[in-house]
């Protein structure tokens, strides 16, 4: 075991971008055509949240008040509100506040879990056992029950929203990133880096959180789909996007009223809802398929 | 029998998980006072008015203890809290933790009926998607508690009053019990269903099930789909075992293996996955109980959010946060009691 200089010089930082493309699971995805159609799902999304002002039929806020309330229609595909707003409309600029509220607290909760998990890992010790156990006080939370208290507490709103959903979603994050991070501490790129006199930061900013990245943004999709619940659930209660935004939580919870006469107003939105978080669910289900041996499908 | 419980329980080292469950505890006091005390708006004024005489703003401001230094107010909260006092409801009029107190039985009947319910469907669920591993039944299994698991609880309940409630009137509506049966039976445990079986009233229970019916499947439903893929995965993990090649060369049944070899050996894993989800559902009950006007926490915590009742939603947060912690707790020490290898040597 015992390493000279010049064995270590030869041991190399694998490129990030490498890493990223040889990860497992892109030739495993083609294998699971549920996880496939998951993806593709998504990336409508995507495009639908993005080109929401051209695929949108109608102004989403506009009120017509004589057409209120009319059944799905070729004309109106989703039917219409009580205000005689255009749902179908409505629903395609919903998605923007649906993926902003997911990618937000995914962009939040990402690099905190990545600082947390990564210096607990690399330091071990007494960092570790604090910063674990803070995880573990925080993972014990019940974290929708909290969401709601925080935002009543601050004021409803989506960016209250976005908070609220942040402040309990980092352990899973920083657990694993811990995980990755003592794998990689022990690697020869570090112990390389490291008799080259490599300062600890520059060690964990660009050897070792980088290749943590990789697997916390994988962790991070699967934490979508109930990042995508949880603000539906705010939205319902009042406590995301406010109106007339068209939140599709708060839309639900508009159409409760008009639900036994006039269904489309609350099934649709939820209909919305409901393909958003299962799209994230089976494209996080097939990753960790994918990612964890031990769940191997045949 | 006590003598080697006694043992277990100091082999397992509990001291250490009490240490967590009491620092869990600290924390979520410490975090329910800072939200408490985050209101963008000034409570003294929003209690005596904004045009209130200086004195009396002063006066409600050392009544409600804000002059206090704030470690002081905090010392003061947790006293109370210690002591059961959360204060008082400005929607009831009521002390916050009476009217919890009340709360609680309705969130916690409905919650179990349900972890009862998705336990009964979604194990022998997990196990056929084990047994028939990529069939077409493994795939519709996965896809049936997929949906479960991607659908809004709130949203279906919806749908679920709307299908069966007005369209084919096979379960009673919102609330817990109809009308005209309200208060007839003496609440001992607080749970309708329970009640009424002590009270012998079976016309009682039979409208208290009617009614408990929908809510509770419809959060099974949510629940199921993790209880059915971790005994998937636990099942197939055991299936791959020599052990059940073995029985299985000895001759004993595939039914028989599953029964008496892999059952027993999955149920110390379950428990961890079945409490995790009982505490999800105490969660999930909050926004389920709107839809269905069950007057449980989540019922009161909303309607006091709506109002701004800090007071009330803290309080309500607390009482599901220490729910939830025990439940992992106890989940926690039944694993260890139950499956020696998680014992930490000493």
């Amino acid at each position: 075991m015992d390493m000279t200089k010049a064995d270590l010089t030869g041991a190399r930082r694998p490129s990030l971008l490498h890493r990223f493309l040889t990860l497992p699971f892109w030739s495993a995805l083609r294998r699971e055509p549920l996880g496939f159609a998951g993806v593709i799902v998504l990336a409508l999304l995507v495009l639908v949240a993005l080109s929401a002002p051209l695929l949108a039929p109608y102004d989403p806020n506009r009120q017509v008040l004589d057409s209120s309330l009319l059944s799905p229609s070729s004309s109106h595909w989703a039917g219409t509100d009580e205000f005689g707003r255009d749902i179908f409309s409505r629903l395609v600029w919903g998605a923007r506040l649906t993926l902003r509220t997911v990618f937000s607290v995914s962009a939040i909760v990402g690099p905190i879990g990545l600082i947390i998990g990564v210096v607990a890992g690399y330091f071990g010790g007494r960092v570790d056992a604090v910063l674990m156990r803070l995880t573990d006080i925080v993972l014990s939370f019940p974290s929708l029950v909290l969401a709601l208290a925080f935002a009543a507490a601050i004021g409803p709103g989506l960016n209250t929203a976005i908070v609220a959903i942040s402040l309990t979603s980092w352990p899973p994050i920083a657990r694993l990133a811990r995980a990755e991070a003592l794998v990689v501490r022990n690697s020869d790129y570090v112990s390389a880096a490291r008799m080259y006199d490599a300062s600890n930061l520059r060690l964990l900013t660009l050897y070792i959180a980088p290749m943590c990245i990789p697997s916390v943004v994988v962790r991070l999709t699967l934490n979508m789909a109930t990042i995508t619940l949880t603000a539906a659930s705010l939205g319902f209660l009042g406590l995301g996007a406010q109106p007339p935004a068209p939140e599709w939580g708060a839309m639900i919870s508009a159409g409760r009223k008009y639900m036994i006469d006039y269904w489309w107003v609350a099934v649709m939105p939820g209909l919305a809802i409901l393909l958003t978080s299962l799209a994230f669910n089976v494209v996080g289900d097939t990753l960790r398929d994918i990612l964890d041996p031990r769940h191997e499908r045949g | 029998m006590a003598q080697p419980i006694m043992k277990q329980l100091a082999a397992m080292r509990l001291d250490k998980r009490l240490v967590q469950l009491v620092l869990s505890l600290l924390a979520l006091v410490a975090i329910t006072f800072v939200i408490g005390r985050m209101l963008p708006t000034d409570p003294v004024g929003s209690i005596v008015g904004e045009l209130a005489d200086p004195r009396a703003y002063a006066a409600m401001r050392e009544r409600l203890g804000l002059d206090k230094p704030v470690a002081e107010q905090f010392l003061l909260y947790f006293w109370h809290l210690l002591q059961g006092d959360l204060g008082v409801a400005a929607l009831t009029g009521n002390s916050v933790s009476d009217d919890l107190w009340h709360a609680f039985p309705a969130t916690l009947e409905l919650a179990t009926l349900a972890i009862v319910l998705s336990v009964i469907v979604g194990v022998p669920l997990g196990l056929l998607a084990a047994l028939k591993r990529d069939s077409w039944v493994d795939q519709l299994i996965r896809v049936i508690s997929l949906v479960g698991h991607s659908v809004p609880v709130f949203w279906l309940g919806m749908i679920g009053l709307l299908v069966f409630y007005a369209g084919l009137q096979l379960v009673g509506g919102p609330g817990r019990i109809d009308v005209f049966y309200e208060g007839l039976v003496p609440p001992v445990t607080g749970m309708i269903l329970i009640d009424s079986l002590l009270a012998g009233d079976m016309e009682i229970f039979q409208n208290a099930l009617t009614h408990i019916i929908l809510p509770a499947s419809m959060l099974a439903y949510s629940a199921m789909a993790y209880i059915t893929r971790m005994t998937r995965s636990f099942t197939l993990e055991q299936l791959s075992q020599d052990y059940v090649t073995a029985a299985r060369a000895k001759g004993v049944s595939p039914a028989g293996t599953l029964y008496r070899h892999v059952l027993p050996n999955i149920a110390v894993q379950l428990i961890t996955v079945i409490a995790i989800s009982y505490g999800g559902l105490l969660e999930g009950a909050v926004v389920t109980e709107i839809v269905f006007s069950w007057p449980g926490i989540g019922q009161y915590m909303t309607s006091a959010l709506l109002i701004g009742d800090i007071n009330a939603v803290v309080a309500a947060t607390i009482v599901i946060g220490i729910a939830f912690m025990l439940l992992n707790f106890l989940s926690d020490i039944a694993y260890q009691l139950l499956d020696p290898r998680t014992r930490e040597a000493n």
